[in-house]
């Protein structure tokens, strides 16, 4: 096991590298920068900036000053947020992103699975297609419609919440993004949940342990439970990643001032260092959590040994 | 002798009842299952119906998509409500546009974003996943080692770049969403290619001495297209929610052609004022949403192998 985790940590610095070549030359060589405005600037004053962020130079030269920079954990100055650096801006609005998201992560794992489960129990029943249909609904209502009619439902008619903010994460900011966050990984979890929960009943062993005689919640939490989870797991790998890392949508309606908006902005704006920042934070979370997924495989299933 | 004629015309007869029971093929088993499943078949009767609407209807009305009533502008929240009389079946939007027909062609652009994006990444995919699976060795591990690299990246970030390189033209759009999102498709063709390639039938190709690139093409992909059927369908979905996303952001269709998405995060805007404006392209794009994915699930059910 020991080898494996640490074969996973060596592979993970080359993908990672790559990672950050190709994005920064990608970034770079979409058209536009950083300071063009609708207002131009002097062309003395733009020359200085450029010079004072390295824009001046070629890009290969600004790539090896970054990978300088990273080298020492430093992501650099953000180029729309003057006086900031990157690294002061994700300690900013990662956390927030990621309490939204942990929320939101065991709302959907547990509602999610509990909706599988019972639907895959009573296959083809209505209540099959009543909670399937449910959980669906995650699917077909798109975050930016349900977004703003949690707003007018739970802040303008009923005046429960507060429409927006964040204020230190506490309860009330927190029920109505978790909501539009979690609704889409519900359905999915659902989905994927309901399918391997019905190939696992089907098999073998849920029969031997039915002819035994075993009580149906103990087939159903001893035996079956634990292989229907492996889809489910390797789902929650990357779907962990893109829960925490935050959503725009939210950021947009309920002025959290999560990760979102910062990276969909600064892909907008060219912001290169901001875009930079998030995708090494993202690509960082993946790498790692394909491996804690892989690594639950090998506890979950006694099949598997690496 | 008479013995063996009569054996040999027993045999003959037998043999024509023989002919009689056809073999079911794996496709027509799927069809007759397919038929049997009832959500399916009418998500896809309702598919095709708005489908035909979406094609059809922007020639039932007296308006253009891009035609200003400016007489409804002067009052959007009361003279731009649904009104057959004056031709706004659903409505008009702040600009005083007939919804209905912007609806319409919104459907259409959204269709066809889901269905060609959806095309381009199965084809992709499909390639992808089988050449790596049936060649195996080397090539396999590099080729799966830069699909997790692509994964490693967020996927807004391609869109973003992608849109920024290639402008707003919306074939571009669904060419550079379909180009992203095969990765799935190609790890899960990957995998049926690996079961699929130590077949006897493989095995025989090979030994007559047909090359790696017909093997591939000939006996892989038409083996391994149940599943990516069934995956087609529900990317549809995905790709229109995709796109929806990308008007939202403003990033999607150009003035004055619209999708659903664009015009759902126009009516979220107003939603308050004219409720209308957001009701409809929503009822629709739900609707579709909804049939796309009992579709899919009626297909997995149908041709999924693990089902026998």
């Amino acid at each position: 096991m020991l080898t494996f985790i640490s074969k996973r940590i060596l592979e993970a610095i080359p993908t990672l590298l790559i990672l950050i070549t190709v994005s920064f030359f990608l970034m770079h060589s979409a058209p536009g920068s950083p300071f063009t405005s609708e207002r131009a600037l002097p062309p003395e004053v733009l020359a200085n900036i450029n010079a004072k962020y390295h824009l001046d130079e070629p890009v290969i030269n600004q790539y090896f000053y970054y990978l300088g920079g990273l080298l020492q954990g430093d992501l650099g100055p953000s180029f729309r947020y003057k006086d900031f650096t990157i690294n002061e801006l994700i300690a900013q609005s990662f956390p927030v992103s990621a309490e939204i998201g942990i929320w939101s992560f065991l709302v959907a794992l547990l509602i999610g699975v509990g909706c599988g489960i019972i639907a895959a129990l009573r296959q083809n029943s209505w209540l099959d297609y009543s909670v399937m249909g449910f959980a669906n609904l995650g699917i077909v209502l798109p975050n930016f419609v349900l977004a703003p009619l949690c707003i007018l439902f739970f802040s303008i008619y009923n005046h429960w919440l507060p429409p927006g903010g964040w204020n230190g994460g506490a309860w009330p900011y927190l029920v109505m993004p978790v909501i539009a966050m979690s609704t889409s990984y519900i359905a999915q979890i659902a989905r994927i949940t309901r399918g391997s929960m019905i190939e696992t009943m089907h098999s073998n062993f849920i029969r031997t342990a039915r002819a035994k005689g075993l009580p149906k919640y103990r087939i159903i939490f001893q035996h079956a439970l634990r292989p229907a989870m492996l889809p489910v797991i390797s789902y929650l790998g990357p779907a962990f990643v893109g829960i925490v890392t935050g959503s725009v949508i939210v950021d947009v309606y309920f002025g959290t001032g999560g990760i979102g908006q910062h990276f969909i902005n600064g892909a907008l704006n060219r912001d290169y260092s901001m875009v930079m920042g998030v995708t090494i934070l993202v690509g960082t979370l993946t790498i790692l959590f394909n491996a804690i997924v892989d690594i639950l495989y090998a506890v979950i299933d006694p099949k598997i040994r690496y | 002798m008479i013995t063996t004629k009569d054996k040999v015309q027993a045999v003959e007869q037998f043999a024509e009842k023989v002919v009689e029971v056809e073999g079911r093929s794996l496709w027509q088993d799927a069809r007759r299952r397919f038929f049997s499943n009832h959500a399916a078949v009418t998500s896809l009767i309702i598919l095709a119906i708005i489908a035909a609407i979406a094609l059809i209807g922007p020639f039932l009305s007296q308006w253009n998509y891009d035609d200003i009533d400016w007489e409804a502008l002067s009052d959007i929240s009361v003279l731009g409500r649904p009104n057959i009389e004056n031709g706004h079946y659903f409505g008009t939007d702040t600009l005083g546009r007939d919804i209905f027909v912007r609806t319409m062609q919104g459907g259409q652009i959204s269709l066809l974003v889901g269905i060609m994006g959806s095309f381009v990444a199965i084809i992709i995919g499909t390639l992808y996943g089988a050449t790596s699976g049936y060649i195996g060795g080397r090539v396999d591990s590099v080729m799966m080692r830069f699909l997790e690299i692509l994964n490693s990246f967020p996927f807004m970030f391609f869109v973003i770049i992608l849109m920024t390189l290639f402008g707003r033209h919306i074939f571009l759009i669904f060419v550079a969403i379909g180009a992203i999102s095969w990765l799935d498709m190609a790890r899960i063709v990957r995998g049926q290619t690996l079961s699929l390639k130590n077949k006897e039938y493989i095995e025989a190709a090979y030994a007559c001495g047909v090359s790696t690139p017909k093997i591939i093409l000939r006996h892989i992909v038409p083996n391994v297209l149940g599943i990516v059927v069934v995956y087609a369908t529900l990317l549809v979905p995905n790709m229109i929610l995709l796109e929806s996303f990308i008007s939202f952001l403003g990033l999607g269709v150009q003035e004055p052609m619209t999708s659903w998405g664009a015009l759902i995060s126009e009516g979220a805007q107003n939603m308050e004022i004219a409720i209308w404006q957001l009701a409809w392209p929503l009822g629709f794009l739900v609707v579709t949403l909804f049939c796309f994915n009992f579709l899919g699930d009626g297909l997995r059910d149908a041709l999924d192998p693990k089902d026998r």
